[in-house]
């Protein structure tokens, strides 16, 4: 499949950042560890959502059984897995075929059945498909074009299903932290991972996922404690990092 | 084709088999196994144990303390001395009211055996699949999963493979992992007497120069004789030669350190010496692969604490498994592992810290330190709470409680 580069939702540059990285996504002492610390408070608030949409016991560990999920810009898989092994069927689709090559070598070495595609966003939307929940974490502030992207997404929405994003602020905070904090001084993150002119405020986010045609049910914080070295949920503070759910009226 | 299991456990002792149960019952599809060397018909195990207050919500959470309860005897009063062997009257310094705020014993004794056997059940009833007599002789972790060998030709395919053998943990030293150690050069001879007078619930310790010597009250036995359970510690020679020696001799060293308050004194069982020492693991957590209990932390027996950090470590260890099942996360990377051993490592090291102190301030015999001992150790009850509030909430670790000691489900 042709993978198209600098056009539509893909930023050519951006991608190349990753790709490099591919082999690392599911290194637990690697320079991605951010992300995997990041994941528990991303799959407790999913989780969380999406049990109370669907009917679903959230303490149970197969709880998302029958739920057909897209997770979009899936990267090294680090989202696609936890949620496939709760039950969800699921395709991880990144537009970098390296991401694409480490997400699918890992799974298979887990015993994951996990329909992974090297595409975009509009090449799928122009399949047709249509999921229950579609999942676009820490990549609306790497796509090119936005509100092109949004709409795209928003149309694999089926009825009564949801999407869910995560993002980071546009506030002085979020650059202390993530840019100047996370990429320089603590080198967590490889420098110029982040563009913080890119970068939503949640009025923004919203503004941009209300034209596409779904309605924000919610949004939350995400706060890290450096005492503990873990992350929270936090619903009142979204300076950083946060995350957003939204539904198709069904 | 090796049999897979998501958690291996290696040690059936109180330590393992509750850690199985507690994972089977928060996640039935889990699937666990128990790998233990003691025949199932070896000799019942004389000791007895300290429950605390916390450790029996979460026995009650699993739904054994039934099961216990007849055999437990209520600790409702503690009385701590500091005197030399021959002084007439020994001073009292400390005393515990017995009951917590909210009305219950702050501990009980518990006969080891029954606390076993009862989780031991019920981990079986529960559906852990329990492999007894066996013992795991080696492992190898890759990527996906810890390949267990054992010592009868099978193996076992894990997903987490969790040491529990022992404060002498073969499995920690397959691991590579270090230990700081340090020995104390005493013995702790642990029996069971009985005497002619009930207890009357209240435990005992007295500082003696050699160290300490703690009488804990025991349920009579069902010929109804008054019981109770002795931790004493001496220089390891002198421990040696002790239980070696004949029971006369033996009778009246007792008699010296007991007394005469509770009548005439009958030695149960044979008393036996184990070295004494502080085993810290330098690591708790490897990639597949968990320390739990003494594996993790030997500490001097002084304040009591061993057990329930065991229980500390299971409870916060089937949390943080649990948790990261209910999030579709695998349990055994070495990222969910460190949250166990983030949560757990502060609580160890410096309880490991305080009963060394206290061992090292109490063994010994010099009249400075024996004043000085006197005088501050009015504070030591206060040490629980002064470490709460200053240590572990400040620095925002170490800090909660996890849910099964609580007696809250996971």
């Amino acid at each position: 499949m042709a993978i198209p580069h600098a056009q539509g939702t893909v930023d050519a540059a951006e991608i190349g950042n990753f790709e490099a990285m591919a082999a690392e996504w599911w290194d637990p002492n690697g320079r991605l560890r951010p992300l995997h610390d990041l994941n528990p408070v991303r799959l407790d608030y999913l989780k969380r959502e999406i049990s109370a949409r669907f009917g679903r016991d959230a303490k149970d560990s197969r709880a998302l059984e029958g739920l057909s999920i897209l997770d979009i810009g899936c990267g090294g898989g680090l989202l696609t897995e936890p949620l496939a092994r709760l039950g969800a069927t699921m395709i991880g689709a990144d537009a970098g075929a390296a991401n694409i090559a480490a997400a699918r070598a890992h799974a298979e070495a887990q015993g994951l059945a996990i329909d992974y595609r090297a595409t975009t966003a509009e090449a799928l939307a122009a399949e047709g498909v249509r999921f229950d929940v579609v999942v676009a974490m820490e990549i609306v502030e790497h796509v090119a074009d936005l509100p092109l992207f949004l709409r795209e997404v928003a149309k694999m929405v089926k009825p009564g299903g949801l999407l869910f994003l995560a993002t980071m602020n546009r506030t002085l905070k979020s650059f202390a932290l993530a840019i100047v904090g996370a990429e320089y001084i603590l080198r967590w993150l490889p420098v110029g991972t982040h563009d913080w002119k890119k970068f939503l405020t949640p009025k923004e986010l919203e503004r941009a996922v209300e034209a596409s045609g779904l309605s924000v049910l919610d949004a939350c914080g995400m706060v890290f404690d450096p005492f503990r070295g873990s992350w929270s949920l936090a619903a009142n503070d979204l300076d950083v990092n946060y995350l957003m759910v939204a539904e198709r009226a069904g | 084709m090796s049999r897979q299991f998501d958690v291996v456990v290696a040690g059936g002792g109180h330590v393992g088999a509750s850690l199985a149960l507690a994972l089977k019952q928060a996640d039935p599809r889990l699937t666990v196994a128990v790998v233990d060397p003691t025949p199932p018909a070896a000799g019942p195990d004389a000791r007895a144990s300290a429950i605390a207050a916390a450790a029996r919500r979460m026995l009650e959470r699993l739904g054994v303390w039934g099961e216990i309860a007849p055999h437990a005897q209520p600790i409702v009063d503690m009385l701590v001395t500091d005197s030399r062997l021959d002084d007439a009257v020994r001073p009292v310094f400390l005393t515990f009211d017995g009951a917590l705020t909210t009305g219950e014993p702050f501990a009980h004794m518990v006969p080891n055996a029954v606390m076993v056997d009862a989780l031991l059940a019920a981990a079986r009833t529960a559906g852990v699949e329990i492999v007894m007599p066996d013992r795991v002789i080696g492992f190898d972790v890759t990527d996906t999963r810890a390949d267990v060998r054992l010592a009868s030709g099978a193996t076992l395919a894990a997903g987490l493979l969790v040491a529990a053998d022992g404060v002498r943990s073969k499995l920690r030293d397959l691991a590579g992992i270090g230990v700081v150690r340090w020995d104390y050069g005493q013995s702790g001879i642990v029996t069971t007497v009985a005497h002619e007078r009930p207890h009357g619930g209240r435990a005992e310790e007295h500082f003696l120069p050699s160290g300490p010597f703690a009488v804990l009250p025991l349920a009579d036995d069902a010929a109804g004789r008054h019981r109770s359970s002795l931790v004493w510690s001496e220089k390891s020679a002198t421990a040696d030669r002790l239980v070696a020696g004949d029971d006369f001799t033996f009778g009246l060293e007792l008699e010296r350190r007991f007394g005469r308050r509770l009548g005439a004194l009958e030695v149960l069982a044979k008393p036996k010496a184990f070295p004494l020492g502080l085993t810290l693991a330098r690591d708790f957590v490897r990639p597949r692969f968990a320390l739990v209990g003494d594996a993790a932390h030997g500490i001097h027996p002084i304040a009591g604490q061993g057990l329930n950090m065991g229980f500390r470590d299971v409870a916060a260890l089937a949390e943080v498994i649990v948790e990261a099942r209910r999030l579709g996360l695998d349990p055994g990377r070495i990222d969910v592992l460190e949250r166990y051993q983030r949560w757990r490592r502060f609580d160890a090291v410096e309880m490991g810290i305080v009963t060394d102190v206290l061992n090292r301030l109490f063994s010994n015999d010099v009249g400075p330190l024996r004043a000085l001992r006197d005088f501050g150790l009015g504070v030591v009850d206060r040490i629980a709470s002064l470490k709460s509030h200053f240590i572990g909430e400040a620095a925002g670790i170490g800090g909660s409680t996890p849910r099964l000691l609580r007696g809250e489900p996971i």
